[in-house]
């Protein structure tokens, strides 16, 4: 049982305002975005700052949700399941978020991750601009254009990392930090 | 034609056209997952609007926020009414934003780039 009390005070500790694992629906993204929009309503930020935050996570959550569910049907049970923690630190903010990942998506999400960790402000600008006008338009309706506007409203890099589990899947981790 | 009327949810945003007055609002926020089977009435109400249209169009846009999968559907309202402006409207758009909403006013830029039909922005105090 002491187990519970470590998680509590590691989850303390972190600065951690919510987190969630588990598998990502539509219903748990309503919910959790009107108990996050409800937490920020009492912090004490500039309504710029809560709109940032609100903005990249609403983005990185639906990542997430079409993510799960464009590989439903191949995966194992496991590779459903997704982890999202918001961290509320004296400076800025982060949201983090992990899920499996196929191998053969890893290399294609890195170099784009890639592309838009090189760009400055106006060439995400003019990149964002050429994916809406120009971009191929998913079935879901975002059509890569979910990662550029993160980092754009971010005005950080983006943090990732990609853990290989086995030759099928690698866990694929980001932060994304929203300065106050 | 039928005016078309969308009630707004925490997801979605209230859209209000009236074909008789030529009058188009969106109002509150657009972050549905899928955004493109929410904005086909518009885009369907609009695209028969052209055929037979008003002198004046006029378009306000009171967005608090919307996503990436909304963005190229709201685009694609831009483009029908750009196709109106070029037809026999005259379509002006106002673009609000709320003071200090940087990233709402760049949207619109965006949008005023891409768009060949004026935009107007306008700043709001915030709520």
């Amino acid at each position: 049982m002491n187990n519970i009390h470590e998680f509590y005070d590691k989850m303390e500790k972190g600065n951690i305002m919510l987190s969630f694992k588990g598998e990502v629906t539509s219903d748990l993204l309503t919910s959790v975005l009107q108990i996050m929009e409800s937490k920020m309503e009492t912090l004490e930020e500039p309504p710029k700052i809560k709109k940032k935050v609100y903005n990249i996570l609403v983005e990185c959550l639906q990542n997430l949700y079409h993510h799960i569910e464009e590989d439903d049907k191949t995966t194992k049970a496991n590779e459903k399941s997704a982890l999202f923690m918001i961290r509320k630190e004296d400076d800025e903010y982060s949201i983090m978020t992990g899920n499996y990942m196929a191998q053969e998506n890893v290399e294609l999400m890195k170099s784009r991750l890639d592309r838009i960790n090189g760009m400055d402000r106006d060439e995400l600008k003019d990149y964002y601009k050429e994916v809406l006008n120009n971009g191929e338009m998913s079935a879901k309706g975002g059509g890569g254009l979910g990662m550029i506007d993160i980092a754009r409203k971010s005005g950080k890099k983006l943090e990732y990392n990609f853990d290989p589990v086995d030759d099928q899947y690698s866990f694929f981790s980001l932060n994304v930090k929203v300065e106050k | 034609m039928e005016e078309l009327k969308i009630e707004g949810s925490p997801k979605t945003p209230t859209i209000e056209f009236n074909p008789s007055t030529g009058y188009l609002l969106l109002r509150g926020r657009s972050i549905p997952e899928n955004s493109i089977e929410f904005y086909k009435p518009l885009i369907d109400t609009l695209e028969a609007y052209n055929q037979n249209s008003q002198a004046n169009t006029k378009v306000d846009v009171q967005l608090e926020y919307f996503n990436t999968s909304s963005s190229k559907c709201i685009l694609d309202v831009f483009k029908k009414l750009e196709a109106i402006n070029a037809g026999s409207s005259e379509v002006t758009i106002n673009w609000y934003y709320e003071e200090d909403d940087e990233d709402m006013l760049e949207a619109g830029e965006d949008y005023q780039a891409i768009i060949n039909v004026p935009f107007k922005m306008i700043e709001v105090e915030e709520q």
